[in-house]
C-alpha cells in the first residue's frame, strides 16, 4: 500500500523596515554587534514598546496579496521562555489573533495549478544571536537583530510532497519581494522556514508530524523533507510510531536528528501582552493599502505574454521582481517597437552581464533608455545584433551611450552596397579555388566566404547584405 | 519649614524668603537625624541633592519660576534615575545604574523639582509593609513599631516623618494609597493611563500607575499636573488625555469648601465584618461630616468587590511573571558567581537575587499563565476584572463619587503578618478594585483609630481627578487632619 505525504510550512519573514518593530534601532544587516541596540531591545528595565506602524502596513498588504482577511483589531502577546538572546526573557507575538487570517497561495504542479491555504500570518520580533563558536568557555550575544520585525506566515497541511513545499516556498518567496515587504534573503536569515511533516495511509487522518528545522535554503528543504518521509515511512513499516518532535537538519551529514526533548519542552503561557493596546486598523486604511497593491508577478507574467508577446521563460524572468518589471516596463516604453527584442537584450545579455558583475538592476551602469538607444541602432541596421553585444560591454564599462561607442569605435555597420561588392571581390580574387569549388556546386562553401568577408570588414558588414551580395556575384 | 506643605514653601521661595538650598538643606538635616529610624530612604547623596538646588536657585535668579521651582521631592527606588543606583529594592539590581531617566522624572526635572532621593519600598513593589525590601524594612513614624503600609512604604514614611515635603510612588493595588492611609498623608492614584509608565520598573503593567504622595490635596495636584501627560514611548499614555489638564485647572479643582450637591456613594462592600472596628467608625464619622458639608450619601453595592483581590493575585502575578524574565543574570543586575552553565546560572543569578515574596509572585503568575490552567485562572480573572469595572460605571450612573475607607485596619506590628501572605494580601482589600478598574483614588488622613492614622479613599470615575480632588479639598479644608507630623519626630502631634 502507498504512503502519503502531508507538509505545512511555517516562514518567517524579515519585514524590511528601516527601524525595529518596536524601538527606533536601525535594522541594517552586518552591523558591529550589539551597535544596533537601545534600553528597549536590550529589555531593559521599565522600557516599553511602541509598535512600528510600518510593519503593520507591509503585513496587511502581504495578507491582501493572498486574499486574505485583514483583522480589523488584533492583539499582540507574550510568548515566555528563557534564552539568552532572549532580552526581556519573552517575546512580543501575536497568538490569540493574529493581523491576518485566512488566504492562499496557488502553486504550478505536474499536475496543474493547486491551491495552497494560508491560515495565518502573526507579526513578531526578532530574538538576537547567540555565538559559541571559536569561544571557549563563553558565549558571545549580538543583540542588533533582537526587536527586528517578523512576520510568520503559517500554510495550511496541503503539500503532498518536497516539490509542493519548494514550489510554495518560490511562489511566497516571489510574492513578498515582489511587494517589498522583506528582503527575503534567506542567506541573511530574512526567510527562514520550517516544515511540520507527517506521512499516512490514503484516506486516513493525519499521522503524528515531526518540525524540521535549521534549513536555509530551498536545496536543504527538499532534501530534509525526502529524508524525513523516507525516515517516517521506515519507522512505521518496522512496527514503530513517529514521535511528534523537532529535527534539526545538519546538512554537512545530509540527516536530520532529534532535537532534545529539554529544548523543546515549552510551556510558552502566552497571555495578552498588556504594554500594547488592542492593535485597531480601519477599513479605509486596508483600503489604501489595497489600491496601493502592486500588480503581483502572476497578473504581470500573464500580462507580458499577452501584451508584449513574450515567451513565458522571458515573462517569468522580467516578473521575478518589481524592480525588474518596472525596468523593463520602461525599456519597453523608449524602445516601443520591439517588446520582444527588448526582453530578450535584457532577461539575457543585461542581467547575464550584471549577474556576472554581482550587480542588482537597481544599480546597473545601463539605464533603460540607454539600453533602448543601442536597440535603436540595431533595429536601424547601424549595428548588428553580434557587434551590439561588444558596444553593451562597453556601455556596462564606461556608463556611456551607444552611440557614442559606436561612433569612438568607428563600429558602424556597412550597409553600402558598392563598398561590400568591393570586399567581396577582393576575397573572391584571393580565393579562387574556393571561388571554383562553390561555383561547381559545393554550396557549403557559402560559409567561408561570410566568414572571410566579415573578417575584412571587421564584423561591421550588414550581415544579410553579405550574403544577399555575396550570391549575387558568386553566381555571376 | 520641614512641616509645611508643598505650596507653603513654594510661596515662601515665590517671595525671595528662602532659597531652594536652604529649604533642601532644612531636609537633608531631617534626614540625616531620623533615616537610621524609620529607613525611609535606600540612596541619599546630600551633594547632588545641594547641586540640584543650587542650580535652580541660579535658574530663579535668571528665569520665571518653574512650577515646582526648587521644591524638594523624593521618589521611591522603582524610578529609573540616571543619578545614582535604582534598585527596586531587590538584590537582584543590586548597584544597578540605570542610562536613563524615567518619563516622569524628566517632568520632575523640566518642572524645577530637586530629588531628594531613593525611597524604601516592598522588593519589585510586591508586598503592603515594605518588609520585603531588600533593604530592611521601613517604619512608620507615627508608631516605629509598626509598619508604614506598602509597596511605596517608603515614601509615605518619609513624607509623614517631613523628611521631605512629598514623595512620588507608584500604585499597582493599592501601594501609593494603602501607605498614605496608614502613615496620615495623602496620596493620589491617577487614571490609568494618564502618567507614563516608562522607565517605571514594571510590576503589573495593566495595573501600575504612579503617583504623589503629599502632606495636601493641593500638594497632590501640583505633582500630578506636572507629570501627567501623553509620552509617545508609552504605548498606554492616553494621547489628549479627556478631563483637566493645564496646571492652572489642576490646582483650581482643589478650590472646594463644601460639598453641595455632591452626591457620595457608601458601597456597602466596604463596611464589612472584619474590619477594624474603629476604622469604620472613624471613616463613618467622615461620611457624616461630608453630610455636614452639603453632600448626599447614597448607599450603593459593588457587587464583585468580593472577588478584587482573588482576581489580582491572578492578574499581577501573571503579569509580574513575565516582567520579571529580563532579570536572569545576562545582561545586568546579579549573576551568581561561576556558573556551572546557562541553567545553573539562571536558576542561582535569580535564586540569590529575588526575595521570597517575589519567587511566590512570579511562581503564582506562572502557574496561572501555564497551558491547563490559563482558562481557569488568568481567563477568568480578566473576566470577573470586567465584571468589577461594570460595578463602578454602574454606580457612577448613580452617585458623582465613591468614598470608602481606604484600609481595613491601621498600622500593624512589624512581622506581625510576614508569614501570613494571605492575611498581608488582605490589607489592599480596598485599593485593589480601582487598579483593576483603572480609575483614579485618593487617600487622604480622615482622623486616628488607637493613635493611628486612618484614610478616607475617595473613587471617582475615569479621568475625574477633578472630582476627586474637589471633595478631598472641601473635606480637608472642614477638618482639621491633615498634614499632621508626629511628636517623635518634631510635629505638634495630635
Ligand atoms: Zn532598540
Amino acid at each position: 500500500m502507498s504512503w502519503e505525504t502531508v507538509i505545512g510550512l511555517e516562514v518567517h519573514c524579515q519585514i524590511n523596515t528601516k527601524t525595529k518593530a518596536f524601538c527606533g534601532c536601525s535594522t541594517e544587516f552586518g552591523a558591529e554587534p550589539n551597535s544596533q541596540t537601545c534600553p528597549v531591545c536590550l529589555g531593559m528595565p521599565g522600557q516599553l514598546p511602541v509598535l512600528n506602524t510600518v510593519a503593520v502596513d507591509k503585513s496587511i498588504l502581504t495578507g491582501l496579496a493572498i486574499d486574505a482577511k485583514i483583522n480589523l483589531e488584533s492583539k499582540f502577546d507574550r510568548k515566555n521562555y528563557f534564552y539568552p538572546d532572549l532580552p526581556k526573557g519573552y517575546q512580543i507575538s501575536q497568538f490569540a489573533v493574529p493581523i491576518v487570517e485566512g488566504g492562499y497561495i496557488d502553486i504550478p504542479t505536474k499536475a496543474g495549478e493547486k491551491r495552497i491555504g494560508v491560515t495565518r500570518i502573526h507579526m513578531e520580533e526578532d530574538a538576537g544571536k547567540s555565538m559559541h563558536e571559536g569561544l571557549e568557555g563563553v558565549s558571545h550575544i549580538d543583540l542588533n537583530r533582537s526587536g527586528v520585525p517578523l512576520m510568520e506566515i503559517v500554510s495550511e497541511p496541503d503539500m503532498r510532497n518536497a516539490d509542493e513545499a519548494i514550489a510554495y516556498l518560490k511562489q511566497l518567496h516571489q510574492l513578498i519581494r515582489f511587494l517589498e515587504v522583506s528582503g527575503a534573503d534567506m542567506e541573511k536569515g530574512q526567510f527562514r522556514c520550517d516544515a511540520n511533516v507527517s506521512v499516512r495511509r490514503p484516506g486516513e487522518p493525519f499521522g503524528t508530524r515531526t518540525e524540521l528545522k535549521n534549513m536555509n535554503s530551498f536545496r536543504f528543504i527538499k532534501q530534509a523533507i525526502d529524508y524525513e518521509v523516507l525516515r517516517q515511512i521506515e519507522v512505521i513499516e518496522d512496527g514503530g510510531e513517529v514521535v511528534q518532535e523537532s529535527r534539526l537538519w545538519d546538512s554537512v551529514k545530509n540527516e536530520s536528528r532529534s532535537m532534545r526533548s529539554k529544548e523543546e519542552a515549552h510551556d510558552y503561557r502566552y497571555f495578552p501582552e498588556p504594554d500594547l493596546p488592542p492593535l485597531r486598523v480601519s477599513q479605509k486604511e486596508v483600503d489604501a493599502i489595497k489600491a496601493g497593491m502592486p500588480e503581483l508577478p502572476g497578473q504581470l507574467r500573464q500580462r507580458f505574454e499577452v501584451e508584449f508577446g513574450l515567451s513565458p521563460y522571458d515573462a517569468d524572468v522580467l516578473s521575478q521582481t518589481r524592480k525588474l518589471s518596472v525596468w523593463y516596463e520602461s525599456l519597453v516604453a523608449a524602445h516601443p517597437a520591439d517588446p520582444k527584442r527588448c526582453a530578450n537584450w535584457m532577461a539575457n545579455e543585461l542581467l547575464g552581464r550584471l549577474k556576472e558583475a554581482g550587480k542588482d538592476i537597481t544599480d546597473s551602469p545601463v539605464s533603460a533608455s540607454s539600453l533602448a538607444g543601442l536597440l535603436d541602432r540595431i533595429a536601424d541596421d547601424t549595428i548588428s545584433g553580434k557587434i551590439a553585444k561588444d558596444v553593451l560591454d562597453a556601455m556596462m564599462e564606461s556608463g556611456a551611450d551607444a552611440d557614442r561607442i559606436i561612433e569612438e569605435k568607428g563600429l558602424k555597420q556597412v550597409t553600402d552596397s558598392g563598398a561590400i561588392d568591393a570586399i567581396i571581390q577582393a576575397v573572391m580574387h584571393a580565393n579562387p579555388a574556393q571561388v571554383e569549388g562553390y561555383r561547381g556546386g559545393k554550396d557549403k562553401l557559402m560559409g567561408f566566404f561570410v566568414g572571410q568577408v566579415m573578417k575584412a570588414s571587421k564584423g561591421q558588414a550588414n550581415p544579410g547584405m553579405v550574403n544577399q551580395r555575396l550570391k549575387a556575384l558568386l553566381n555571376e | 519649614m520641614p512641616f509645611s506643605s508643598l505650596s507653603e514653601i513654594k510661596t515662601r521661595l515665590d517671595a525671595g524668603e528662602t532659597s531652594a538650598v536652604e529649604v533642601a538643606k532644612s531636609y537633608l538635616d531631617r534626614i540625616a537625624a531620623h533615616n537610621n529610624t524609620l529607613n525611609a530612604f535606600v540612596h541619599i547623596d546630600p551633594e547632588h541633592v545641594l547641586a540640584q538646588a543650587e542650580a535652580s536657585d541660579k535658574y530663579r535668579s535668571k528665569h520665571e519660576a518653574r512650577p515646582l521651582e526648587g521644591l524638594p521631592i523624593a521618589v521611591k527606588d522603582i524610578f529609573c534615575t540616571q543619578d545614582g543606583p535604582t534598585q527596586c529594592c531587590s538584590n537582584i539590581l543590586k548597584d544597578f545604574h540605570a542610562p536613563y531617566d524615567a518619563h516622569v522624572i524628566t517632568k520632575l526635572k523640566e518642572a524645577g523639582a530637586v530629588l531628594v532621593g531613593k525611597t524604601n519600598m516592598d522588593e519589585f513593589a510586591m508586598g503592603s509593609s515594605t518588609e520585603t525590601s531588600a533593604f530592611g524594612p521601613c517604619r512608620n513614624p507615627w508608631n516605629t513599631d509598626t509598619i508604614p503600609g506598602g509597596s511605596s512604604g517608603g515614601s509615605a514614611s518619609a513624607v509623614a516623618a517631613a523628611l521631605t515635603p512629598a514623595a512620588l510612588g507608584t500604585d499597582t493595588g493599592g501601594s501609593i494609597r494603602q501607605p498614605a492611609s496608614l502613615c496620615g498623608i495623602t496620596g493620589l492614584k491617577p487614571t490609568y493611563g494618564r502618567v507614563s509608565r516608562r522607565g517605571i520598573i514594571a510590576f503589573a503593567s495593566s495595573l501600575d500607575q504612579a503617583g504623589p504622595m503629599t502632606r495636601t490635596v493641593k500638594d497632590s495636584a501640583m505633582i500630578t499636573a506636572a507629570i501627567s501627560g501623553h509620552d509617545s514611548a508609552d504605548a498606554t499614555s492616553v494621547t489628549d488625555a479627556p478631563g483637566i489638564s493645564s496646571l492652572n485647572e489642576w490646582l483650581a479643582a482643589c478650590d472646594k469648601t463644601d460639598m453641595k450637591g455632591l452626591k457620595i456613594g457608601r458601597p456597602k462592600e466596604y463596611f464589612v465584618d472584619g474590619m477594624d472596628d474603629a476604622v469604620r467608625t472613624t471613616v463613618e464619622a467622615a461620611l457624616k461630616q461630608c453630610e455636614e458639608l452639603g453632600a448626599e450619601i447614597v448607599d450603593i453595592s459593588l457587587p464583585h468587590t468580593k472577588y478584587a483581590v482573588a482576581v489580582y493575585y491572578v492578574i499581577a502575578p501573571s503579569e509580574a511573571s513575565a516582567n520579571l524574565s529580563r532579570y536572569d543574570g545576562v545582561r545586568f543586575g546579579h549573576r551568581c558567581d561561576n556558573p556551572e552553565d546557562l541553567l545553573d546560572m539562571y536558576t542561582r543569578s535569580r535564586d540569590e537575587g529575588f526575595g521570597s515574596e517575589v519567587k511566590r509572585r512570579i511562581l503564582t503568575g506562572a502557574f496561572a499563565l501555564s497551558s491547563g490552567y490559563y482558562d481557569a485562572y488568568y481567563l477568568k480573572a480578566q473576566q470577573v476584572r470586567t465584571l468589577i469595572q461594570q460595578d463602578f460605571i454602574k454606580a457612577f450612573e448613580q452617585v458623582d463619587i465613591i468614598a470608602t475607607p481606604t484600609s481595613p485596619v491601621t498600622a500593624f506590628k512589624l512581622g506581625e503578618k510576614t508569614d501570613d501572605p494571605l492575611t498581608m494580601y488582605l490589607s489592599d482589600i480596598f485599593t485593589i478594585a480601582v487598579n483593576l478598574a483603572g480609575l483614579p483614588g485618593l487617600s487622604q488622613p480622615c482622623g486616628f483609630a488607637d493613635n493611628m492614622p486612618v484614610g478616607l479613599q475617595w473613587i471617582a470615575p475615569a479621568w475625574q481627578e477633578d472630582t476627586l480632588l474637589g471633595a478631598a479639598s472641601a473635606y480637608e479644608s472642614a477638618t482639621d487632619w491633615t498634614a499632621k507630623t508626629p511628636e517623635a519626630f518634631g510635629g505638634g502631634a495630635t
